[in-house]
């Protein structure tokens, strides 16, 4: 009897094997929200997922749910556009750190401020690992890239702090070695409303890891083990990476705000059942 | 009404219930229209940060199955032309309006011009088909907005409205027909088990039917080169496949897409070949050539993309000349070059934009053929 993987139902099995390096953290933290999307057993036919360009990108194709692999750095206003033109969607948007901050950066503070109705997961492995390895806007100080080969000059992007800022409701990082708290952040994430954001730190070895003395699968891993500590309700200000501090994980944020739909929806078509929350 | 509240209206009638867009003169009052509107009719109205997410916004707004529209200018053209091409690859019916000012860059921002005709041919990398609608008047403004869904949807391709500052910025009488005097085509949607529908297979039409996000259907749909599955196939014949359908799926339709009127071209020997704004300066000086005696017709282009190559051609075996009138230094008047092939003098009458062609300039090219040929 052919033996069936409990995700299989999700997938595009005629798709793999998937592109990912071996020791590549994405296909974690794709498992994880597999199995958030089987437990939070909301009907597969309104998920709709929405990616960048990039490794992390490449979820899209694997998932047997309506996906949208679209343009660098485009995925949240296509996504803007495919939640506002159908309310009953519910969407998601996985991406990497360099597609999401770098080259879609203005589309991220732009959605997080309008509290458009998205859950976001961006995969962070710190550096463009599609391309090679070059510097992205998450890479350390000091951090060697195939573009910045003596070390990296530029201060990265606190994510949970920037997410936080622009209006995300939800806030929370994890990396790949959280397995179980990562599904159940996504799980959570499945049942908030609003802008959502999970930052997801992954190895990648391939690219990053042998720049940087962690040339093994298992030596990012073993680095994030020896410096992560799990905070909840900690500043996001305290989120900053580097490569000498300590690295906060957990949840950073979870309020509520009403959605762009909701005030929408309260200005043209008042509905007296329904409460709107204004912060 | 003026031309893009005319072009908003158009909208509306066709049904378009999700506009994007941002900022730009001359084409802000199409966007201002529609935010006044489209919520008192189900729809809505949002301005996204810029013209890259407009773009990307209409698309994912007509994958969840909405008639859906943007308007820019020359600057936010050019920022769209990535996303543009995202809708071309991925058949994704919109209606993009360029309302033209003069460029290059920030150029004339309050002043006509006709210079991004080639953008809307090329504009955006690769290889592709494209159609393109130019309106003359605020009524064409109406018309041709209605045509332009009308196409994309049933050539799943987004459909350029190339109108420019004069056309938009001018009042004129629009007369808008009862709603049932309007045809109006939507998207063709999948038959069939679910499970095996194939988003991109297409029938001899060359034009697959589409699914809308959310019917169960359980598509991928990626910018990378795509079987009829919808998979990524990088390899040489799945991008044979693939563009070579894109590029038919417009061609063998072109002349049910094409539109073109004739003026007087029964005993003429020079023709006039002009669109959007500059077919009324043309127009006025083939009536006063007319007047004088001068044996002079127009072919007025309401589509210029794909272009009338046949037509041009007939007329370049019977006629002497060719004389094209656009507000730019020669850019559809390299299409009349080229299709006339030889056959008949081609000229231009353009200048770098900035106020329309007067037709004492139409009107000096046409003596000077009369004269001599």
């Amino acid at each position: 009897m052919k033996s069936v993987h409990p995700y299989d139902e999700l997938l595009r099995t005629d798709r793999i094997p998937h592109i990912w390096c071996p020791g590549c953290g994405i296909g974690t933290a794709f498992s994880s929200m597999l199995a958030a999307i089987k437990e939070s057993a909301l009907p597969l036919e309104d998920f709709a997922v929405v990616s960048g360009i990039g490794c992390t990108g490449r979820v899209a194709g694997y998932l047997k749910l309506d996906s949208f692999h679209t343009t660098h750095g485009r995925a949240l206003p296509f996504a803007t556009g495919l939640k506002l033109g159908n309310p009953r969607l519910n969407v998601v948007t996985f991406s990497g750190d360099g597609d999401l901050f770098a080259i879609g950066g203005n589309h991220f503070i732009h959605a997080a401020r309008r509290n458009i109705d998205l859950a976001v997961f961006c995969v962070n492995n710190f550096n463009y690992g599609m391309t090679g390895g070059q510097v992205a806007p998450t890479t350390p100080y000091g951090a060697k890239t195939a573009t910045t080969p003596m070390g990296n000059d530029e201060w990265p992007f606190n994510l949970p702090l920037l997410a936080y800022a622009v209006g995300a409701v939800y806030v929370a990082r994890w990396t790949t070695l959280h397995v179980r708290r990562l599904t159940d952040a996504i799980r959570e994430v499945f049942d908030r409303r609003g802008f959502r954001f999970i930052e997801i730190l992954a190895p990648c070895p391939t690219a990053y890891g042998r720049r940087n003395r962690m040339k093994a699968p298992l030596d990012v891993l073993k680095y994030f083990e020896a410096r992560v500590r799990v905070r909840h309700d900690a500043d996001p200000a305290e989120a900053q990476i580097d490569l000498e501090s300590p690295i906060v994980v957990g949840k950073f944020v979870d309020r509520k705000r009403p959605t762009f739909l909701d005030l929408w929806s309260k200005r043209y078509a008042p509905d007296e059942d329904e409460e709107v929350h204004v912060a | 009404m003026n031309g893009d509240v005319a072009c908003a209206e158009g909208a509306i009638a066709a049904g378009c219930r999700f506009f994007a867009g941002y900022p730009i003169t001359p084409a802000t009052e199409v966007a201002e229209h529609m935010a006044v509107r489209l919520p008192y009719l189900g729809g809505m109205h949002i301005q996204m940060e810029d013209e890259i997410a407009s773009m990307a916004a209409i698309l994912g707004a007509s994958w969840a199955g909405q008639k859906a529209m943007t308007s820019t200018s020359g600057p936010g053209f050019s920022l769209m032309m990535e996303n543009l091409g995202l809708g071309i690859v991925t058949e994704t019916p919109c209606v993009v309006v360029n309302v033209q000012r003069a460029g290059p860059s920030t150029g004339l921002p309050t002043l006509v011009a006709q210079g991004d005709m080639m953008q809307a041919r090329w504009g955006s990398h690769g290889h592709y088909e494209i159609i393109a609608l130019v309106p003359s008047s605020p009524q064409e403004a109406f018309d041709y907005t209605i045509r332009a869904f009308n196409l994309s949807e049933k050539y799943r391709v987004p459909v350029l409205l190339m109108t420019d500052e004069v056309v938009g910025h001018m009042m004129e009488k629009v007369t808008i027909p009862p709603k049932s005097a309007i045809r109006l085509v939507s998207r063709r949607k999948p038959r069939g088990a679910k499970a095996r529908h194939q988003p991109f297979s297409a029938d001899a039409s060359h034009i697959p039917p589409m699914a809308t996000a959310g019917d169960g259907y359980f598509m991928h749909i990626t910018g990378l080169t795509h079987d009829s599955r919808g998979y990524p196939g990088m390899d040489a014949p799945t991008q044979k496949e693939m563009v070579e359908r894109l590029v038919a799926k417009i061609r063998t339709h072109a002349e049910e897409i094409m539109d073109v009127e004739e003026y007087l071209l029964e005993d003429a020997r020079v023709v006039l070949v002009s669109y959007g704004v500059s077919v009324r300066s043309s127009l006025k000086a083939m009536f006063e050539a007319r007047d004088r005696g001068m044996k002079v017709g127009l072919l007025k282009l309401n589509t210029v993309w794909p272009f009338p190559e046949r037509r041009v051609r007939e007329l370049a075996t019977t006629m002497d000349a060719l004389i094209t009138v656009e507000i730019n230094l020669g850019q559809i008047a390299l299409e009349v070059e080229r299709s006339a092939a030889g056959r008949a003098a081609t000229d231009l009458v353009g200048h770098a934009g900035g106020t329309i062609i007067e037709p004492g300039a139409i009107l000096e090219a046409i003596e000077a053929r009369c004269l001599n040929v």
